[in-house]
């Protein structure tokens, strides 16, 4: 039952074969076995849980079942959930209790899905690794010496240990993409707008976007259906119709025209990585897809170009944790402005503090143009690259991560090492475009190895597409962590 | 051009965090390898782009004018870090 699909866990559900509440046990006994060991969860409240399977239970018994009722699903502790302890990875939120209910949440709850728990998390989702969550780091379930990627580590580690059937995260840079590709399992950034920001606690607005995290192509799809949509509480959430994300899933691939960006396999892959790849690009073509090089020219200057544009939207953002009106406040201080000072040294730990100073300075007078205006220049630049290579292809595909996960430890004394993690991820950000990363193989110890793809604005169907292809005719995803066996 | 302890410290003022000036040279340095990594989109030629501000090109929408939030004056209050009377509590700002 760990390891079944979300589609057979409707079955079951359904036929009632078991209850929701079982389910969810069954669930909430695989966390408690495991998560001192992984620490993917900063927050689980079995009663709470319970409460809401006992409701989908009824939901079912009447006949009102939709297809992810009663199913368990994680949550990135980034989703503010009524009554949840809702942190962000951070001391200054650590006693903050959800007032309200996120879109995303919402969305789950009208669906009759579980909340099963909220997830760890880099601390305010700025990392690669999820090492700087003021509750402590995540451990890969594939060597807990590792770390699992970031910022949505423990949503990944909780989804390929098995102790969740699916999980939520939130994408600035690549934290769904690059911890789903150090944890081997599957991950979704949808396009920018498609799924509403609403009660997901900002870091850089014009980039973070909140998706799924599954086992399979095909779960992504029935998570994608529940939580996209229009929301008139964020301005920037898109009015579209209505799209079911299975809908293409069972198409063939011939014909398919696969961009290949030479830029992203060059200087900085690691061998083990670039062969996993390569060995996925062969089967895509097995399978009828056509591979089609592209040029992405301007894709070195993404991680630049990013490192200015979020820490100035996050300087702005994180304005609003000052200790006034909610969250920790320093216990001594002589004035208004002592207030704020302490309570934002003692309550940030040091890569947001660093992160809002870079947007601080950037933004501050004189430094704009420079800075801020050159690196949204650059943005476009590097939409625009995208825009030409889609002219000529119909999926972008490469590399989700330079390299399989690393030592925990490895990269926290050097920012800029830590930063260029997200090398491939950072584009689909700043152009706002869908991409995925699905497991495609192991390399070096043993380790996952992400494959990155990359479709156009609101492609997700022929993204999840191209990923249930490959996953029908390949079994990586399918995968579990030795030791941790369901 | 590297930031100047000077500069770290009014940044870190502007920010309204507290530094000690032992951290300020840690996070001088820290700084300044990430300004040599921002500095590598200097080199493009930008003239004429421009500029992105967002990836999707919306304009505001406007909304019939209607309540729509109700009064929840006490459940916000209630995650107050300190509170008086119905209002938030702040050390005194005027004499």
């Amino acid at each position: 039952m760990l390891n079944a699909s979300l589609k057979e866990l409707s079955t079951e559900l359904s036929q009632r074969k078991i209850s929701s509440v079982e389910l969810t046990k069954l669930f909430l006994a695989r966390i408690d076995a495991l998560n001192g060991k992984l620490n993917a969860f900063i927050t689980i409240d079995a009663e709470k849980t319970l409460a809401q399977a006992r409701t989908a239970d009824a939901r079912i018994a009447k006949g009102a079942a939709q297809a992810l009722t009663g199913i368990p699903v994680a949550h990135k502790d980034i989703f503010v959930a009524r009554d949840w302890l809702t942190t962000c990875g951070s001391k200054i939120l650590s006693n903050f209790i959800g007032p309200y209910d996120a879109h995303l949440i919402e969305r789950f709850n009208g669906a009759g899905a579980v909340l099963l728990g909220k997830t760890n998390m880099d601390e305010f989702a700025m990392g690669s690794s999820s090492e700087s969550s003021f509750y402590g780091p995540v451990k890969n379930p594939w060597d807990p010496d590792r770390v699992p990627g970031g910022s949505s580590g423990g949503s990944a580690a909780a989804v390929a240990a098995r102790m969740a059937p699916a999980a939520t995260g939130t994408d600035t840079g690549g934290s769904i993409r690059q911890p789903a590709a150090l944890s081997g399992v599957c991950g979704l950034k949808p396009t920018y707008g498609l799924v509403s920001r609403y009660g997901m606690i900002a870091f850089a607005s014009s980039l973070d976007q909140a998706g799924p995290f599954a086992k399979s192509a095909e779960d992504l799809a029935l998570l994608l259906n529940v939580i996209a949509g229009f929301d008139p509480r964020d301005s920037t959430s898109i009015e579209r119709e209505p799209e079911d994300y299975t809908r293409e899933l069972d198409k063939p691939l011939s014909g398919l025209r696969v961009g290949v960006p030479k830029e992203h396999f060059g200087e900085g892959l690691a061998a083990d990585v670039g062969k996993a790849v390569e060995a996925a690009l062969a089967h895509l073509e097995k399978l009828g897809a056509k591979r089609v090089p592209i040029e992405l020219p301007n894709s070195s200057l993404s991680v630049p170009a990013y490192y200015v544009i979020a820490p100035a939207e996050a300087s702005s953002n994180l304005s609003r944790f000052d200790g006034a009106r909610y969250g920790y406040r320093a216990k001594d201080y002589k004035d208004l402005a002592d207030m704020y000072r302490r309570t934002r040294a003692e309550g940030f730990g040091a890569e947001v503090r660093r992160r809002i100073l870079i947007g601080t300075y950037v933004l501050s007078h004189g430094y704009y143009d420079a800075y801020y205006l050159k690196a949204q220049k650059v943005r476009r630049l590097i939409a625009n690259d995208f825009a030409e290579a889609f002219k000529r292809c119909d999926i972008v595909v490469g590399p989700t991560s330079p390299t399989v996960a690393f030592k925990i430890g490895a990269k926290t004394s050097d920012p800029v090492q830590m930063y260029l993690n997200d090398i491939y991820t950072i584009p689909a950000n700043l152009a706002g475009l869908p991409a995925a990363s699905i497991p495609c193989g192991f390399g070096a110890g043993g380790l996952p190895v992400g494959l990155h793809l990359v479709g156009n604005y609101f492609a997700e169907a022929k993204l999840l597409n191209v990923a249930h292809q490959y996953q029908k005719s390949t079994d990586w995803h399918r995968r579990e962590p030795e030791g941790l066996k369901s | 051009m590297p930031l100047t302890p000077e500069e770290v410290r009014r940044i870190a003022e502007l920010a309204r965090i507290g530094i000690s000036d032992a951290e300020t040279r840690t996070i001088q340095g820290e700084l300044n390898n990430i300004f040599e990594l921002i500095g590598r989109m200097q080199k493009v030629d930008t003239e004429g782009i421009a500029p992105m501000t967002h990836a999707q090109g919306l304009a505001l929408r406007l909304r019939p004018d209607k309540v729509t939030e109700s009064d929840q004056r006490e459940l916000f209050l209630s995650l107050a870090p300190q509170k008086e009377a119905g209002l938030y509590l702040v050390p005194k700002v005027i004499e």
